[in-house]
This record gives structure tokens, C-alpha cells and sequence, in this order.
């Protein structure tokens, strides 16, 4: 379980880009979050894993508190926080496998990772996981000579290989076409509801969100203005969390 | 559910493994033999040692007044060869560049530049300087010619490396509003290059102005040749002095080219 108190991110330059949201996400379930472009999606995401340090509030996963952990103990426990990008962010110049491996860093000594002699159950679990997303037979493939969809499960794939109990997905479909959007996102759902995994994942589209999440979240400006079930998400709502097209948000 | 290998290699660059091993093993050899035939001298070495250091001693403590306008006159000439030379260097070498971008130029244009880089790139500064100046006499000007030429090759050699490397969609975005190719150049890809161009051409004014100290030896002029003077009269202390100048010179031309670079991201 995931619970964010009051936490708020104020950067050097600029307004709050997050300010005092609460948000408790439990086990197996899915939070689309959605809003305006500069709302604070991104940064809400990367408060969580503190990718972005926060500049109050705390963040809590299974009842350990992230924001207080010294930069060992966040090393360890980023380890149960996947991340799935909207660009992929894959390392373009080695191969799907390496790439699925560079999951279990966190839990791999460098000489290991250095000559990519991971544990052999890390290797047959990558091999699973790259089965699981549609991409068996590709691990020796470099990563650049795939296509987006392509790319993005093995992304997945990487972030399935921390064993995470969080999922942090940013803009996972952004760059893809309908139906490899649909794809992916079916795919992601599947793999939480089977490892009961949380989710919060930031999303544009709406109809997506809709489809797919268990949940939604509306935020706008840094502040939580919606949270409810997809069905609660009315014309009203979307109002709420857009603005009216011809106010300026 | 499935058995999967719990074993995986990186497939290997080289494919071939007899390849692989054969050419790992020939270099190896190859260094072995090549050390072997580097004598090493100990008692030499030894030697060497206490009359290397006589030679340091004799360079304290530095006289900067005795030979003090001397000194500043090489310096005066180095500097105004460096600037000179750098600044001819990047007029030169930019458009020398841009045919040698694999992406800009026609194939002939890009192959006749390249050439002419190769050129400039092969002949070591000593060596032009000789030449240049045979045909011009001593002085500065054969040593500012020197540095031209070999700016020129260095400037247009990493710029056009820059500019292979460029982001292509805006490429794509300013043709395909009809732009003509200099505008093309002008928009698409000189933002792009801008920064590394600047940084270059501080780089190359900071090794020009160490390779003037050198060209003097030679008879092209500048600091290097009161230095060479210097040195020929045993004026150990003033050699000395002269050293340090060019050392706080080159400081001062790093520091100030960060503070550059710095402003101009």
C-alpha cells in the first residue's frame, strides 16, 4: 500500500507544482491519474520514488517512510518501485536482455552486473517476463532495432524484474499509436491484477483512463480535484480538473 | 508453464570465435614484442636522475626583469599571432565543415574536404612551421600561417562532426517550409552547433597559444622564440620566467573560456 500525506513540491523557480495532495493507493490497484499539461502528474510520480525530492510531506510504501531514508535506504528501497517511461528510456545500445536485467541492479554486485553474470533465476525470470510481455526470442536484439510498442515491454519487463510491490508509470502510451496504446495498457493492468501490484499511472487520454483504471484521480495545478471510480468521471468533472476551453487554466 | 534457460552470454562482437582469439592473441604478442624492444637502461636512468635535477634547480628562482622586455615583446607577438591565426582558423574552417558533413554536402564536395582536412591534420605544426618559414622567412608571420593551417583542419574536423550529429526532425521541419539551403544551414542546424563552435574556437586559441611557444624554435617567431633564445644563452632564470607567463596565460584563457561557455549555454 502507498500513502501520500500533504506532499508538496515547490520548485526553485515557479509556483507549487504539487501542493499537499493525499492519495492512499492499496495493493492490486490501478490509479489512471490524469489533468492539464504542468498540473504536477509528473511530479507527483517522481516525489514517490524521489527521483524529485519533495519539498514536504511524506511518502509511505507498506508502511516504510521513503522521504526520511537516508540515500542507502532509498537505494533499496527503490528496488520495490518500478518505473515505465513515456519515452521508454531504454539503454538504446545494448540488448533487450541486458536491458530486462538492469532491473535486478538494486539487488546484483557490480562485478556481476559488470561481466552480466546475473543468478541464473534472475536470468530464467527475465526470460519469463520477456515471454510474458510478447518478446520471446528478441533478448538478443539491440534495443534501438526495436519499435515503440516493442520498447515499452521491454520496459515493463525491466520494471517487472525489480519485484516491485509499486508500479510508477508515466505517460506509457504517449508515444504510441491506438492500438499498441490499448495494448500496453491491457498488458499493465493484467500484470498488476497477477501480482497484486499498485499502479499510479500519469495519462492523457481520457478514454484510456477510463477504460483501463480502477480509479482516477483528477489533479490540477498541484491540488487532488477529483477521485473517484471511472463511472463518477462526468462532463462536470473533466471540467473540473481541465478547465472550460475558454478559460485559461 | 514453460522451462526457461536460467544461462545467458552477450553475443560476442566477433562472431567468429577463432577470429576473436586470433586477433586477441596477435596484439598481445605484438605488445610483448614491443616492450621487449623498448631497452630499458637502468644504470642510465639512474644517471639521469641527479643531473635532471641540477638542470630544474638552475631554473630558480625565475628572472623576470633582466630579459623583461624582451619577454613582453614575444609575448605581444604570440598573442597577436594566436588571435590572428585562431580567427582565420574559424573563417576558414566553417565552411570547410559544412562540406565535410556527411548530411550537407554532395559526395564530391564531402570527399574534396575531407581531404583537405586529412591534409591539414596530417602534417605536424613543427613541420609546416620549417616550410612556411623557408618560403616566407623568420618571424611571426610564417608562425601565424602555421596555426591558420592547422586550425583550419582541427575546426573544420570536429564541427562537422557536430553536424553529422544533429537532431534530424527540425532538419525535416525547416525544409519543408521551402527554405533555401543556406537558410536551411542558418535555422535547422547552426543553432544546434553553436555552442560546441564556440567552445572549439576558445579550445583552439588556448593550443594555439601553447603551440606558438614551440613554433618559436623554429624561427616562426613569438614567445617561443625568445624562450629558444633563452635557453641557447643558459639563461636558466629567464627561461623560467618566461614558462611561467605562458602558464598563467593558458589559466587565464581557461578560466576565461569556462566563464564563456558557461554564459553562452
Amino acid at each position: 500500500m502507498l500513502r501520500l500525506t500533504g506532499l508538496s513540491k515547490r520548485y526553485d523557480r515557479g509556483d507549487a507544482a504539487l501542493n499537499g495532495v493525499d492519495l492512499t493507493v492499496p495493493d492490486g490497484e490501478v490509479v489512471a491519474l490524469i489533468g492539464p499539461s504542468g498540473a504536477g502528474k509528473s511530479t507527483l510520480i517522481r516525489c514517490t520514488n524521489r527521483l524529485v525530492e519533495p519539498t514536504s510531506g511524506s511518502v509511505e510504501l507498506d508502511g516504510e517512510v521513503i522521504t526520511a531514508l537516508s540515500p542507502a535506504g532509498l537505494r533499496v528501497a527503490r528496488r520495490r518501485m518500478g518505473m515505465i517511461f513515456q519515452e521508454f528510456a531504454l539503454i538504446e545500445r545494448l540488448t533487450v536482455m541486458e536491458n530486462v536485467l538492469s532491473g535486478r541492479l538494486g539487488y546484483v554486485g557490480f562485478w556481476a552486473s559488470w561481466f552480466r553474470r546475473f543468478p541464473p533465476e534472475d536470468v530464467r525470470q527475465a526470460f519469463h517476463y520477456l515471454d510474458r510481455v510478447g518478446l520471446a526470442g528478441f533478448e538478443n536484439k539491440r534495443a534501438d532495432a526495436l519499435s515503440g510498442g516493442q520498447r515499452q515491454r521491454v520496459g515493463i519487463a525491466r520494471a517487472l524484474m525489480q519485484s516491485p510491490a509499486l508500479l510508477l508509470v508515466d505517460e506509457p502510451t504517449a508515444s504510441l499509436d491506438p492500438r499498441t496504446s490499448r495494448q500496453i495498457m491491457r498488458l499493465i493492468l493484467e500484470l498488476c491484477g497477477e501480482r497484486g501490484l499498485a499502479a499510479i499511472v500519469n495519462i492523457h487520454d481520457v478514454a484510456l483512463a477510463r477504460e483501463f483504471a480502477h480509479r482516477i484521480v483528477g489533479l490540477r495545478k498541484g491540488v487532488v480535484v477529483f477521485d473517484g471510480k471511472p463511472e463518477a468521471l462526468t462532463p462536470d468533472a473533466l471540467t473540473t480538473i481541465y478547465g472550460s476551453e475558454e478559460t485559461d487554466a | 508453464m514453460p522451462e526457461y534457460p536460467d544461462v545467458w552470454r552477450k553475443p560476442p562482437l566477433i562472431a567468429s570465435a577463432w577470429l576473436r582469439w586470433g586477433i586477441g592473441l596477435a596484439v598481445a604478442l605484438y605488445l610483448a614484442t614491443a616492450i621487449g624492444s623498448v631497452n630499458i637502461n637502468w644504470v642510465r636512468l639512474a644517471a639521469g636522475l641527479p643531473r635532471g635535477w641540477r638542470f630544474l634547480t638552475s631554473f630558480f628562482p625565475p628572472d623576470f626583469l633582466s630579459r623583461g622586455d624582451e619577454i613582453l615583446e614575444g609575448l605581444e607577438e604570440s598573442l597577436a599571432m594566436t588571435v590572428t591565426a585562431t580567427a582565420a582558423g574559424v573563417a576558414l574552417g566553417i565552411p570547410l565543415g559544412l562540406g565535410a558533413a556527411r548530411n550537407l554536402a554532395v559526395r564530391p564536395v564531402y570527399l574534396l574536404c575531407r581531404t583537405i582536412i586529412a591534409g591539414s591534420r596530417t602534417l605536424q605544426e613543427l613541420i609546416v612551421a620549417i616550410f612556411f618559414v623557408k618560403m616566407f622567412g623568420f618571424g611571426p608571420f610564417a608562425g601565424m600561417l602555421t596555426l591558420t593551417f592547422s586550425s583550419v583542419g582541427f575546426i573544420a574536423k570536429l564541427i562537422a562532426e557536430r553536424i553529422e550529429a544533429v537532431e534530424t526532425a527540425p532538419l525535416d521541419a525547416i525544409r519543408s517550409t521551402g527554405a533555401s539551403w543556406l537558410q536551411w544551414v542558418n535555422y535547422a542546424i547552426q543553432p544546434q552547433v553553436m555552442p560546441r563552435l564556440v567552445g572549439l574556437s576558445l579550445y583552439r586559441l588556448d593550443i594555439n597559444f601553447r603551440e606558438s611557444a614551440v613554433l618559436g624554435i623554429v624561427g616562426a617567431g613569438g614567445i617561443g622564440a625568445t624562450l629558444n633564445t633563452s635557453l641557447d644563452r643558459y639563461e636558466y632564470s629567464t627561461a623560467a620566467a618566461i614558462l611561467l607567463a605562458i602558464v598563467a596565460i593558458v589559466l587565464v584563457a581557461e578560466y576565461a573560456s569556462g566563464s564563456i561557455r558557461e554564459r553562452l549555454r
